[in-house]
């Protein structure tokens, strides 16, 4: 009975998280150019989008930036983590803490902004004809996404022996093999959900995009915010719902695969 | 976990080969009788076109596809960006963090920019189709001398309505106070133009620089508040067309949008006035693509392209080789281009001394946060 | 604990020099844009009319606070439900609480709209069965539902992560003790849970104290100090206030972080996802 109405509690909220992307998987079949009014089903919406060399491009832009920021901040971020896990001054290492948490703490317009204003500082400081372009977009977006990878990466070290490294390193491994073979390994977990999360973030942003960005890369979020005066079109959900179904499909295959690769060692064992 | 960066990656490639499709697929448009001359002397160069989103016909459900045309012209690689508003764009120019060849903004935003000498003067021996544009679009209070900017397009601000739900005879801003229609009225979710209804309606003047004025539009606008179903700018759509309110102020050529799925909605312009903008194209002052510029402006202006925008954006258009078409499908429009005795009182917006656009700002803001208490 | 290698720095300097840059030097412009006119004088004038916006400011946090309290109520029983699932299902169950969030915010609040509009689904389904039409769009309700909807995923990620960790075999061995489910889910569960918890309200409360885009599309004209802070910047360009605005607003949110970590006991800065 118990079980039961655990079960009935889980439907009920994915049916909430799920109510709004039903709803606009409904409209991307919608004949009439509206997002409120269905008139009949329709391909049309997903045939336009490939006419449309704007949107494409802002989603090719939008993927680039999402991919590569979390890659950015991944790497300086798992470094970063461990560099503050070994950290012997107390005070440093809080100081640190802090730091890290202040992107999160901070409104996105006011960490947009305010990157903004300085990238436009350095850039009347070194001359430049154009002060924001794609690097700063980018910068941006590895800002934002540091701390989600270092305080992902930071409690898996924490769970770490540390004792383990140390004992590889008496046994003649180098700090460097003992990091790549032992630690690594470990907080794997950590920081492959960072890079998860800061390609959630990057995908998602506008807020700091829009002060960030230069004249000539507009991401779909950017995109879809301009849309503003006139009205959000179904190609849009259309989009969206392509964007849905892939990464549905994606992360149905790789969890069967690893269903079946945990088969196979259990079996091999 | 490594699950799911094979993910990323596949999501990477899946993405990248659809790109690659999509790049090949689809069909060129190309401008088959140019009214100017065109070169190819900026072959591999790029032109930064900052313009509103929704406002150039790209191609969509088989329009004429005006950027690819261009480039396919000239050579010249457009890279077309969005706004969604004149202070935003401003804001973006303002920061000198950027460079744009090419802005679209509307008349009052022009007249700031070019009083802060955020623009450059146009060309016009190059702008061979400049002549298309009709007499009453040019000398106008922005650029009094036609130098810094090209009409686009024309709208007017009118008052949509449900007719299944507003039964009388509309034809004043005053039913927007209507306690009857309470929690069925919409508003701009803009101080500027949220004033200038409360201002038409108590026949002040929208460009006043007296503060009393905005006062009592202000207080008017308490009055009204209460009644407002939301305030808004693109939900106006979505509130309109599946009924959720009955009454808005937007614009004409949006209208058509809305009638086109509810067809129980009405139009009119207000008898006691109402706003009229003009967005031109214009130079911004660090453009740095200059001649390509140029070009592009004077594409825009080409009979068939001018026509392909206007039939896209549904805003009126400044060109006369459009208006005159007897093929345009807004040819001869009552809403559009009313003519002389139907045309209704207009009044542009002009730039306003900061001063007073902080203080109504102040007072929509208070507004807003009263009404939250 | 060891020495701390030329390596170890190596590590840490990119790292060390992208904060100090682009977190600490922006942090200490909008204190120094808070604090000057636009002539870039110093001045107390931002800070004083900081007064008009209590009402905003107090709003902002009392639908914050709630929506996060709700967000708690639901995404706590419910972590530990799947926490308690079989390996394979939780894996699956997880990805489909994270999904929703790939899709774009803007479109996510969009389709709200049309569910909770006066014409929208749920009324359509409330007319079906007879029931009278419900006024959501514009209310606070609906601003608070936005919060929670769009931030849930949030609490649910870190509490599910310390749930999954707690040792089944404690559990059960507090059964044999003779431990009923309640003191069991007093003594171990929720104080074991906690850090999770911690770091969960932070997740949701932050983003929900300064939203814009929810309350502008959901709420209708409910203002929160998000929208003030965007009025600010984005229309009048004012970005003095602005900037007073925000510093408040950030300052608020690490007394409250530094209040509910000494409240709760626990935490120790680190997230758990």
């Amino acid at each position: 009975m118990k079980k039961v109405s655990g079960n009935i509690f889980l439907v009920l909220i994915y049916i909430l998280l799920y109510a709004p992307l039903l709803v606009m998987v409904f409209f991307s079949f919608n004949e009439a150019k509206s997002t409120s009014v269905f008139k009949g089903f329709s391909l049309k919406w997903y045939s336009e989008l490939f006419s449309s060399a704007n949107t494409i491009n802002a989603l090719r832009n939008t993927l680039v930036l999402a991919a590569l920021s979390a890659v950015i901040a991944t790497l300086i971020g798992t470094a970063a983590a461990v560099y503050i896990y070994y950290c012997r001054s107390k005070a440093w290492k809080n100081t640190l803490d802090v730091v890290t948490n202040i992107p999160m703490m901070n409104p996105d317009i006011v960490t947009g902004v305010s990157l903004m204003l300085l990238f436009v500082f350095i850039g009347r400081l070194i001359g430049a004809k154009e002060s924001l372009n794609f690097m700063t977009l980018l910068i941006a977006h590895v800002t934002f996404c540091l701390p989600y990878v270092i305080l992902n990466v930071l409690p898996k070290l924490n769970q770490t022996d540390p004792h383990l490294s140390e004992a590889a390193q008496d046994l003649g491994s180098t700090p460097l093999q003992a990091f790549f073979k032992i630690i690594l390994p470990a907080i794997m977990p950590g920081v492959m959900s960072g890079l998860v999360m800061s390609f959630t973030l990057s995908l998602d942003d506008f807020v700091i995009s829009y002060y960030t960005t230069g004249s000539s890369f507009q991401t779909l979020p950017l995109l879809i915010f301009a849309m503003t005066k006139k009205t959000v079109k179904p190609d849009m959900y259309a989009l969206s719902t392509l964007i849905f179904v892939t990464v549905l499909v994606l992360l149905i295959i790789s969890n069967i695969i690893q269903a079946k690769s945990e088969k196979k060692e259990r079996v091999g064992k | 976990m490594k699950k799911i960066l094979s993910t990323i990656c596949a999501l990477a490639l899946i993405a990248s080969s659809l790109f690659a499709l999509s790049s090949c697929g689809g069909t060129v448009s190309i401008l088959e009788n140019p009214r100017a001359e065109y070169t190819r002397e900026y072959e591999g160069t790029t032109l930064n076109v900052f313009n509103w989103a929704l406002y150039i016909s790209d191609g969509s459900e088989g329009t004429f596809d005006v950027n690819s045309a261009f480039e396919e012209l000239t050579g010249i690689k457009v890279n077309y960006i969005n706004y969604e508003s004149n202070e935003a764009m401003y804001g973006k120019l303002k920061s000198g963090a950027v460079s744009y060849d090419i802005v679209i903004p509307s008349d009052y935003m022009i007249e700031r920019l070019i009083n802060e000498d955020m623009l450059q003067k146009l060309d016009f021996s190059k702008i061979t189709n400049y002549d298309l544009i009709d007499g009453k679009y040019k000398d106008l209070f922005f650029d009094p001398n036609n130098e810094y900017s090209v009409p686009y397009s024309v709208g007017m601000v009118g008052l949509i309505y449900n007719t299944s739900i507003v039964e009388e005879e509309v034809d004043s801003w005053s039913i927007m106070w209507d306690e009857k229609y309470a929690d069925n009225i919409l508003t701009f979710n803009n101080p500027r133009d949220a004033f200038a209804i409360s201002q038409f309606l108590l026949g002040y003047d929208v460009n006043s620089t007296d503060k009393t004025t905005w006062d009592a539009a202000a207080e008017k606008l308490m009055e009204q508040v209460p009644l407002l179903n939301d305030i808004v700018m693109d939900e106006v759509f979505l509130k309109m067309e599946a009924g959720n309110a009955a009454i808005a102020p937007y614009y004409a050529g949006d209208f058509y949008t809305m009638y086109e799925n509810n067809n129980d909605l009405a139009f009119v312009y207000p008898k006691e006035g109402t706003n009229i903008f003009v967005d031109s194209v214009c130079v911004p002052a660090n453009a740095q693509n200059y001649e390509a510029a140029m070009m592009y402006i004077n594409f825009l202006l080409e009979p068939e392209i001018a026509l392909a925008n206007a039939e896209y954006i549904c805003y009126a258009s400044p060109n006369t080789a459009v208006v005159n078409n007897p093929d345009y499908s807004f040819y001869g429009d009552k809403l559009l281009y009313p003519s002389a005795e139907e045309m209704p009182k207009t009044e542009y917006f002009h730039d306003i001394d900061p001063e007073i656009r902080a203080y109504y700002e102040k007072l929509w803001e208070k507004i807003l946060i009263d009404l939250n208490m | 604990m060891k020495k701390q290698s030329f390596l170890q720095r190596l590590l840490g300097a990119p790292y060390v020099l992208w904060a100090a840059i682009f977190i600490v030097v922006p942090l200490l412009i909008v204190v120094y844009y808070s604090f000057t006119d636009s002539a870039g004088n110093f001045t107390l004038e931002n800070i004083k009319s900081l007064v008009d916006y209590k009402e905003i400011f107090w709003i902002s946090i009392e639908y914050s606070l709630i929506a996060t309290v709700i967000t708690l109520i639901i995404a706590y029983p419910f972590a530990y439900i799947m926490s308690r699932k079989r390996e394979s299902s939780q894996r699956i169950m997880m990805m489909l609480v994270m999904l929703p969030m790939w899709m774009n915010l803007l479109i996510r609040t969009y389709s709200w709209m049309n569910i909770l509009e006066k014409n929208g689904i749920i009324n359509n389904l409330l007319a079906g069965i007879g029931l009278e039409p419900l006024k959501m769009i514009g209310t606070p309700g609906a601003v608070i539902f936005g919060m929670i909807y769009n931030y849930l995923p949030y609490m649910i990620l870190p509490i599910y992560s310390v749930m999954v960790k707690i040792d089944k075999s404690v559990l059960e061995a507090a059964e044999d003790l003779g431990s009923n489910s309640l003191s069991k889910l007093r003594r171990i569960i929720i104080p074991m849970s906690m850090p999770g918890v911690v770091s969960g309200i932070t997740m949701v409360f932050v983003p929900s104290v300064s939203t814009f885009y929810i309350s502008q599309k959901l709420g209708g004209k409910i203002m929160l100090v998000g929208d003030a802070i965007e009025k600010q910047i984005q229309s009048l360009y004012n970005y003095n206030l602005g900037a007073a605005l925000s510093l408040v607003l950030m300052v608020m949110i690490l007394l409250s972080m530094a209040l509910m970590k000494k409240f709760a006991g626990e935490g120790d800065g680190n997230l758990y996802v």
